[in-house]
C-alpha cells in the first residue's frame, strides 16, 4: 500500500491505496467522485478527464499515487458558490451535449484550453478538444459551447444568458 | 396555484435548452456502474481469445482460491445449459436460429465470447483471479467470409444446423401485387437497345456502434424484487426478455435505466452478461455488478452493418428508371442478436427510396461467421439501402451521362403526387422533395461549386473536387403493430403514456420511451406543457424503470416522438376531457358548454373560468365531484401507430481529394432535412449533427477489420479510428417542414436520418472527385491509402494487396510488438 | 482496466532510481509520463513487479543553455517542451514535432525522455531527436555515459539504454535561425503517424547549405534521410530541388505494413511528404 495525500474539490484527503490504483478508480471508488467517468481503456476518449495542478489531464492514465502532494479539480468542484462555471452554461445554452458521458471530460479539457486560449478560433477549439471523443453530437454545438464560453469570460464581459441553469441540487 | 401558461407563447418549436443538461454538466449523473449497492460484489469475464475452438477443459482451481474471489463458474457450473439468449426476429418460419448460451457450452464461435465468469471482492480481485484460469482450446477453422461460407463443404459455425445460411428472406413486388416483376424488367432491358442495365456490388463494412459508456449492469436481490440496473436502450424489452429467458416471473422484475450514455442501437440487446449476473445475484443473494471495459465492448457488443449488396437498375436511356434488383448477404456473426436478422429486412422497403420503381426484388440471405454478431446500429437496415439506392443512382448518371441531381428528380416523387403507395406497398404521406433540392443547392452553391470542379478539373490541380449527392428517405416511427406481424416480430410496435396530475398543479408525465440522450424530458415537456396549457417547468418526464413506466417498448428506430409522443398527446387529452367533467360541476354549467384553451376551462359565452390546476387539486380533495366518475384526472394512453413516418431530404457534400496522397476532406456539408414539425429546433439541429458525424464516420474512418484467424484487429480507440473534433468540419443543416398526415403532431422522427443519409453523399463525392481519373469505385472506408491505390489502378500501375488485417508494430498499443510484448515502454 | 498488481517506488534522485532499478531486476518499469506505459499496464500487456516513477525527481524537469547545447532532462514533459523560451529559440522543429504528439492532456504528462525511451517507430519525437544529432545521457551504476542519437535507437522499442540503466537527459545543438517543418500523416487527429517527415535546413541567401531529414515509422527505428539531405545542400530552396531531393527518402528505409498501409504505400507518402516538407520549411 502507498500513501495519498491530495485536495479534490477543495477537500483534503490522505488515505492508502494500492499502488496500482488508478485516479479515476481513487475519485470514483475511494471518494465517490462519480461525476467522473471512464469510457475506454487506452486515454483515448478523455471522458475522464481532470485537473491535475491546474492542468487537464486523462485520470485514467495516472496512478493515484502520482496524484500524491497535489491538487485535483473535478467536473463535481468546477462550479463556485452555487454559480455554474461559464463553460458548464455553455454547453446547457449551445446544446453542447446529448447523453452526457463525454460531457464532464470534455468541459474540464474546454476550461483547461480556454485558460491556455482565451480566444480560440474554430479550428483552435477543434485541436485542443481532439482528446475528448464524443459519440452524440458530431461537436459542432460543443466548439460552439467553447466559443461561447470564450465569449462570456472574456474581462468584463456581460454575455446575457439565455437561461440561467440551475446548479446541481439547487 | 402556479401561474398558466401564457397562451400565445407556444413550447411546441421553441429551442429550449434541455432540462436534463443540469445534472450532466456537473457531474450529477447515475450512470450504471456509478451505482454500487453496500455489499456489491463483482464480475470479470474470461473470454475467448480465438474465434473457433473446441473447448477441452476449464480448470478454475487456483482462481477459486484467489484472494476475494466468491467464485468461478462455468456454464455448468451456473447450471444455465438450457438457457439461450433471444432472438425476436425469426424473418422466416425456418430460419436456422442457434441457442445463444450466457457462457460457451463446449465450443467458442467468436473471439471475446465468454467462457468463464469470477466473481470477487473488488473488481481488481476478480481481474487477478480471471487471470488464473486455465482454459485449454482446440482451435477450429474461422469462418470468415459470407460467399465462401455458403459454398458446398464450408466449415459450419453450428454444425448441428447443417448450414451456415440462417435465412433468406424475399420480397417481390411483382409476387406482391404492389408492382411488376424484376426478371421481367431485366430481360426486357437487356433486349432493348433503348435500355441500360447496370450492375454494381457494394459493400457494408463491419462497424462498431462505440457509444461512450460502456455497457453494465447491476443486479440487486436482496428486495422483493429483483432489480435490474442496466445501461440499456430497452429497460421494458429487458425486462421481459429476463422472464422469457431466466423464467423469473416479470413481476418479481424491476428494471431501471438509470442515465445511459449513448446505445446508436448498440444497447438494444439483451446480454448474455445481463443474464448472467442475474444468475450470479440469485446464486449468491448478492448484488453483483457487471461493467465491460472498452477492448471488451468493441470484441463483445454487437457490431452493425456488414453486407454485400447486388444491385441491378434498369433504364430507359431518358433516364426513366424500369426496374431495381437487390441481393444482399448479410453478416450475423456467430449467433443471432435480438432483432439482428431483421436488421436488412428493414431496410428491404427503402431500397426504392424517393424513386418511382415500377418493378422491385429484394432478397437477403443472412449468414452465421465465426464473427462478433451483428445487430441494430443507427439506422439499422436503412443506411444499408440509402447507400445502395444513392450509389446505383449516380453509377446510372455516369452510364447515362447525366447530371446526377437531375437524373433523381426525374425519377422522384413529385410533391403534388403525395400521398404515394411505392412498389414495397408503403404509404409515403407527405414531402416535398423538390423542395429540399432546391434549399439545399441554393446553400451548397451548387452552381459555383460545379463551375470550381470543371477548372480543377481542366487544370489538373492536385487537389480535385467532387460533389456528393444523397436525397434519401427513410421510414420512421417503428411500428404499425400489424406491419410487425407480418413480418413475424416477436413484439408490437405501440408505445405507452401516462399523465398524472399531482395535487399541487404539477405534472408527471410517464413515457415507455427510454431517452439515452435524446432529449426527451424537454421535448415531452415542451409538448405537455401546450397540450394542457401548463409552464414547462412545471411537467416532469419520468422513463426507464419500470416501477415508475411499468409499460413501454422503449427507444430505437426513430420512435420515441413519432411513436411515444403522440401517446403522451393522447393521454393529455383524457386529462382534458376528465377536466371538462370536474370544470362542468364546478361552473355549473354542461359539459358541452365547456371550452378549455391554454390551461383555462371556461364555459362558452361566460367569462367564468377554472385553471387546470384548480381542478387538479379539486380532483385531489374530491370533497365534491360529479357523479359516476372517478376524483382523478390521470389518464393512460397506448399510441399504436398506423403508419410509418417518412422523413427525407437532400445532403450534399463536397469532397476534396489530394490525389498524390488520396487524402479526402470533407469540405463542405450542407442538408436540407424534411422531418415534419419540429418540437425542438435546437435539439433537432442536434440530431442531425451526431447523426451526420457517425455516417460520415463509416464513409471515411471507420471500419472493424478481422485477420485471416478472425481476430479484431482494432480492437480499441486506439486503431479503430473514431473521428475527434478535429477530424470534421462543421455542417450547415436546415430544416423544411411538411407536416406527417399519419400523427397528430406531423411529425415525423430525426434520430436516424444524418446517419442514414450523409454516408453515401461523402462516398459519390470522393468518387465524383477522381472519376475522370477512371476511378469507378472505392470501398468504405474511403482510406487515402484505398483512394490512393484506387487511381493507381485507374492509371494502370500495380500496387500491392491493402492488407486490412495486420497490425505494425508502431503506433500505440499495437506498438506492442507480438515479438517482443515486454518492449522497454517508459 | 486495472493493473496487475506491483510494488511502487518514487526515488528522490537518479542515483536512487539506479539503485531501485537495479533491485527490481529483469521486471522493473520505469514510469515516466506514464501515458504509454499506463495504457499498457491497463491492458495487462505487461505486469511489472516494481514500477519505479522518476517523477519525484526534479533534476531531471529542467531545460538548460549549456554553451552550444540545449539539454533537456528527461522528465520534462511535452507541454513544457513546446512552450520552453530555449526550445522556441534554438529547437523550432522540436517545438513543431511536440505539438502534433497526441493530444493536450496526453503531454501534460507524457515527456520528452519517456517518448524517445519507449522508441515506438511511429511516435513522432525520434525522428527530430536523430535529425537534430541528439546526444543522450544515460545514467547506471557505473556513472553517466553519453550515446549519439545515430546509436540510440536500436530496433522495435530497443534502445541503447541497457539493463539497470536510465535515460536522464537530451542534449541538441542549437539549430537557431533554422528554418524547420513536421510534416506529419495521419488517419485521424488522433492516430499515430503513418509517415511523418521532419526537416531543418540552414539557408544562406536562398540556397540551403545543411540540411537534417528524420523519418517517422520507416522502419524499425527512426531513420535519418541522409541521402535527401545530401541531395539538397547547395540546392536552391525550390519545388524543383524539394522533389528531386525527395525521390531519395527511400533509400535504407524497411516501410511496415499494415491496416492504414502497405509498404509501397508508405514510400510513395515519404516521397510526397518529403518534397512539402522541404518547401513548408524552406517557406
Amino acid at each position: 500500500m502507498a500513501e495519498v495525500r491530495v485536495t479534490v474539490d477543495g477537500v483534503n484527503y490522505a488515505d492508502e491505496v494500492e499502488p496500482r490504483m488508478l485516479l479515476v478508480q481513487y475519485l470514483r471508488e475511494r471518494l465517490g467522485k462519480t461525476g467522473t467517468v471512464v469510457g475506454c481503456d487506452t486515454s483515448n476518449c478523455g471522458a475522464c478527464t481532470v485537473h491535475l495542478n491546474g492542468q487537464s489531464v486523462k485520470s485514467c492514465s495516472v496512478l493515484a499515487v502520482q496524484a500524491d502532494g497535489a491538487e485535483v479539480l473535478t467536473i463535481e468542484g468546477l462550479a463556485r458558490d452555487g454559480e455554474l462555471h461559464p463553460v458548464q452554461k455553455a454547453f446547457n445554452e449551445c446544446h453542447g451535449l446529448q447523453c452526457g458521458y463525454c460531457t464532464p471530460g470534455m468541459i474540464m479539457a474546454a476550461v483547461d484550453l480556454l485558460g491556455d486560449n482565451p480566444d480560440p478560433d474554430e479550428h483552435e477549439v477543434r485541436e485542443g478538444i481532439e482528446g475528448n471523443l464524443c459519440r452524440c453530437t458530431g461537436y459542432q454545438n460543443i466548439v460552439r459551447s467553447v466559443q461561447r464560453a470564450a465569449q462570456m469570460m472574456k474581462p468584463g464581459a456581460s454575455v446575457p444568458t439565455e437561461q440561467p441553469a440551475p446548479v446541481a441540487g439547487d | 396555484m402556479t401561474a398558466t401558461a401564457d397562451s400565445t407563447a407556444l413550447e411546441f418549436g421553441k429551442s429550449r435548452t434541455r432540462k436534463e443538461d443540469a445534472r450532466l454538466i456537473t457531474g450529477r449523473t447515475r450512470y450504471t456502474d456509478s451505482i454500487t449497492p453496500s455489499g456489491c460484489l463483482h464480475v470479470a469475464v474470461v473470454r475467448s481469445p480465438l474465434s473457433h475452438a473446441k473447448i477441452l477443459s476449464i480448470d478454475t482451481a487456483e482462481a477459486k482460491k484467489a484472494p476475494g474471489v466468491h467464485g468461478v463458474y462455468t456454464l455448468a457450473d451456473l447450471g444455465a445449459e438450457a438457457v439461450g439468449m433471444p432472438c425476436a426476429w425469426p424473418i422466416t418460419p425456418d430460419q436456422k436460429a442457434p441457442q445463444r448460451p450466457v457462457l460457451a457450452k463446449d465450443a467458442v464461435h467468436f473471439a471475446g465470447e465468454g467462457v468463464a465468469v469470477v466473481v470477487a471482492r473488488t473488481l481488481a480481485e476478480a481481474k487477478d483471479a480471471a487471470e488464473l484460469v486455465e482454459v485449454d482450446y482446440d482451435p477450429l477453422d474461422p469462418v470468415l467470409d459470407m460467399e465462401a461460407a455458403l459454398a458446398e463443404g464450408a466449415t459450419l459455425v453450428h454444425p448441428d444446423l447443417g448450414t451456415n445460411e440462417s435465412a433468406t428472406w424475399v420480397f417481390d413486388s411483382g409476387e406482391a401485387g404492389t408492382g411488376g416483376s424484376v426478371s421481367d424488367a431485366i430481360a426486357a432491358a437487356e433486349a432493348d437497345p433503348d435500355q441500360v442495365v447496370v450492375k454494381r456490388r457494394f459493400r457494408q463494412q463491419r462497424l462498431v456502434p462505440a457509444f461512450m459508456e460502456p455497457r453494465s449492469c447491476v443486479v440487486d436481490p436482496t428486495g422483493e424484487q429483483i432489480v435490474i440496473w442496466a445501461a440499456t436502450q430497452v429497460p421494458h424489452i429487458l425486462r421481459t426478455m429476463t422472464t422469457v429467458t431466466l423464467g423469473v416471473p416479470e413481476s418479481k422484475l424491476r428494471v431501471i435505466a438509470p442515465d445511459v450514455g449513448g446505445g446508436f442501437g448498440g444497447k438494444i440487446g439483451v446480454l448474455p452478461e445481463e443474464m448472467m449476473t442475474v444468475l450470479l445475484a440469485q446464486k449468491l443473494r448478492k448484488p453483483v455488478k457487471w461493467t465491460e471495459t472498452r477492448s471488451e465492448c468493441m470484441l463483445t457488443a454487437h457490431h452493425g452493418r456488414d453486407q454485400i449488396q447486388d444491385i441491378t437498375i434498369t433504364a430507359k436511356k431518358d433516364g426513366t428508371i424500369t426496374g431495381l434488383d437487390v441481393k444482399l448477404l448479410a453478416d450475423m456473426g456467430a449467433y443471432l442478436g435480438l432483432v439482428g436478422p431483421g436488421v436488412p429486412v428493414l431496410g428491404a422497403f427503402m431500397f426504392n427510396a424517393i424513386y418511382k420503381v415500377p418493378a422491385y426484388r429484394f432478397s437477403t440471405t443472412n449468414v452465421f461467421t465465426t464473427k462478433t454478431l451483428t445487430d441494430a446500429y443507427r439506422g439499422a437496415g436503412r443506411p444499408e439501402a440509402t447507400f445502395g439506392i444513392e450509389r446505383i443512382i449516380d453509377e446510372l448518371a455516369v452510364e447515362l451521362g447525366r447530371e446526377p441531381l437531375e437524373l433523381r428528380e426525374q425519377n422522384w416523387i413529385k410533391h403534388e403526387e403525395f400521398p404515394f403507395t411505392t412498389v414495397c406497398g408503403l404509404t409515403y404521406d407527405s414531402g416535398d422533395y423538390e423542395q429540399a433540392t432546391a434549399r439545399a443547392k441554393e446553400l451548397f452553391d451548387y452552381d459555383g461549386l460545379r463551375r470550381e470542379q470543371a477548372e480543377r478539373r481542366a487544370n489538373g490541380d492536385r487537389v480535385q473536387l467532387g460533389i456528393g449527392i444523397s436525397t434519401f428517405t427513410e421510414m420512421c416511427g417503428l411500428a404499425p403493430s400489424r406491419v410487425l406481424g407480418s413480418l413475424a416480430y416477436g413484439a408490437g410496435g405501440w408505445e405507452a403514456a401516462s399523465i398524472r396530475m399531482l395535487a399541487t398543479g404539477k405534472v408527471e408525465v410517464i413515457t415507455g420511451a427510454s431517452a439515452h440522450g435524446q432529449g426527451h424530458e424537454t421535448a415531452f415537456s415542451q409538448i405537455v406543457a401546450d397540450k394542457l396549457g401548463v409552464p414547462f417547468e412545471d411537467v416532469e418526464v419520468l422513463h426507464g424503470d419500470t416501477a415508475s413506466s411499468p409499460k413501454g417498448l422503449d427507444t430505437y428506430g426513430s420512435r420515441s416522438l413519432v411513436v411515444g409522443g403522440i401517446a403522451i398527446t393522447m393521454a393529455a387529452d383524457k386529462v382534458i376531457e376528465k377536466a371538462k367533467k370536474f370544470a362542468a360541476h364546478m361552473l355549473e354549467a354542461d359539459v358541452s358548454d365547456i371550452e378549455f384553451n391554454a390551461g383555462q376551462f371556461t364555459v362558452r359565452g361566460t367569462g367564468a373560468g377554472k385553471a387546470i390546476q384548480e381542478i387538479a387539486f379539486a380532483a385531489f380533495m374530491a370533497h365534491d365531484y360529479p357523479e359516476g366518475i372517478e376524483p382523478s384526472l390521470d389518464s393512460d394512453a397506448v399510441y399504436d401507430p398506423e403508419n410509418f413516418s417518412f422523413p427525407h431530404g437532400t445532403h450534399l457534400a463536397a469532397m476534396e481529394v489530394d490525389t498524390d496522397t488520396g487524402r479526402v476532406t470533407l469540405r463542405q456539408y450542407v442538408c436540407v432535412d424534411d422531418i415534419g414539425n419540429v418540437v425542438n429546433p435546437l435539439i433537432a439541429e442536434g440530431q442531425v449533427h451526431g447523426g451526420l458525424a457517425q455516417g460520415i464516420a463509416q464513409a471515411l474512418f471507420e471500419e472493424a477489420n478481422y485477420d485471416d484467424q478472425g481476430t479484431l484487429v482494432n480492437g480499441t480507440f486506439v486503431d479503430y479510428t473514431l473521428p475527434s473534433a478535429a477530424d470534421l468540419p462543421s455542417f450547415t443543416t436546415e430544416i423544411v417542414s411538411t407536416p406527417a398526415t399519419s400523427n397528430p403532431l406531423g411529425v415525423k422522427g430525426v434520430g436516424e436520418a444524418g446517419t442514414i443519409a450523409s454516408t453515401p453523399a461523402i462516398v459519390n463525392g470522393v468518387l465524383d472527385a477522381v472519376r475522370h481519373l477512371g476511378v469507378k469505385d472505392i470501398e468504405m472506408p474511403t482510406t487515402s491509402q484505398r483512394v490512393w491505390r484506387a487511381i493507381q489502378a485507374a492509371q494502370g500501375h500495380s500496387t500491392q494487396e491493402t492488407p486490412i488485417d495486420t497490425h505494425s508494430p508502431g503506433a500505440g498499443l499495437g506498438s506492442i510488438d507480438p515479438n517482443n510484448p515486454q518492449g522497454e515502454v517508459q | 482496466m486495472i493493473p496487475a498488481k506491483f510494488d511502487y517506488v518514487k526515488p528522490a534522485s537518479v542515483a536512487e532510481a539506479v539503485t531501485a532499478l537495479r533491485e527490481g531486476g529483469e521486471d522493473a518499469k520505469i514510469l515516466a509520463g506514464g501515458q504509454s506505459l499506463l495504457p499498457v499496464l491497463r491492458l495487462r500487456m505487461a505486469a511489472p513487479s516494481v514500477v519505479i516513477d522518476l517523477g519525484g525527481i526534479a533534476e531531471l524537469r529542467q531545460i538548460r543553455e549549456e554553451g552550444d547545447r540545449i539539454a533537456i532532462g528527461a522528465m520534462v514533459p511535452h507541454h513544457d517542451v513546446m512552450r520552453d523560451d530555449l526550445v522556441k529559440q534554438h529547437l523550432t522543429l522540436l517545438q513543431q514535432a511536440t505539438e502534433t504528439v497526441a493530444d493536450p492532456q496526453v503531454r501534460h504528462r507524457g515527456t520528452l525522455g519517456g517518448a524517445l525511451a519507449h522508441a515506438d517507430p511511429a511516435g513522432d519525437l525520434g525522428a527530430v531527436a536523430l535529425a537534430l544529432e541528439a546526444e543522450f545521457v544515460i545514467a547506471g551504476a557505473d556513472g553517466t555515459r553519453t550515446v549519439s542519437a545515430s546509436d540510440f535507437f536500436v530496433d522495435y522499442f530497443t534502445t541503447a539504454i541497457g539493463e539497470g540503466e536510465i535515460l536522464t537527459e537530451m542534449r541538441f545543438p542549437k539549430y537557431t535561425g533554422w528554418k524547420t517543418h513536421y510534416e506529419k500523416f495521419n488517419r485521424v487527429a488522433q492516430a499515430w503517424s503513418m509517415v511523418a517527415i521532419a526537416v531543418a535546413l540552414k539557408v544562406d541567401g536562398g540556397s540551403i547549405s545543411e540540411a537534417r531529414v528524420g523519418l517517422t515509422n520507416m522502419g524499425t527505428t527512426p531513420i535519418r534521410a541522409s541521402g535527401v539531405e545530401a541531395a539538397l545542400v547547395g540546392q536552391q530552396a525550390s519545388a524543383d530541388a524539394a522533389k528531386a531531393a525527395a525521390e531519395h527518402v527511400t533509400e535504407g528505409t524497411a516501410a511496415p505494413s499494415d491496416a492504414d498501409a502497405a509498404a509501397d504505400y508508405r514510400e510513395h507518402l515519404a516521397r510526397v511528404l518529403t518534397g512539402r516538407a522541404v518547401l513548408a520549411a524552406a517557406g
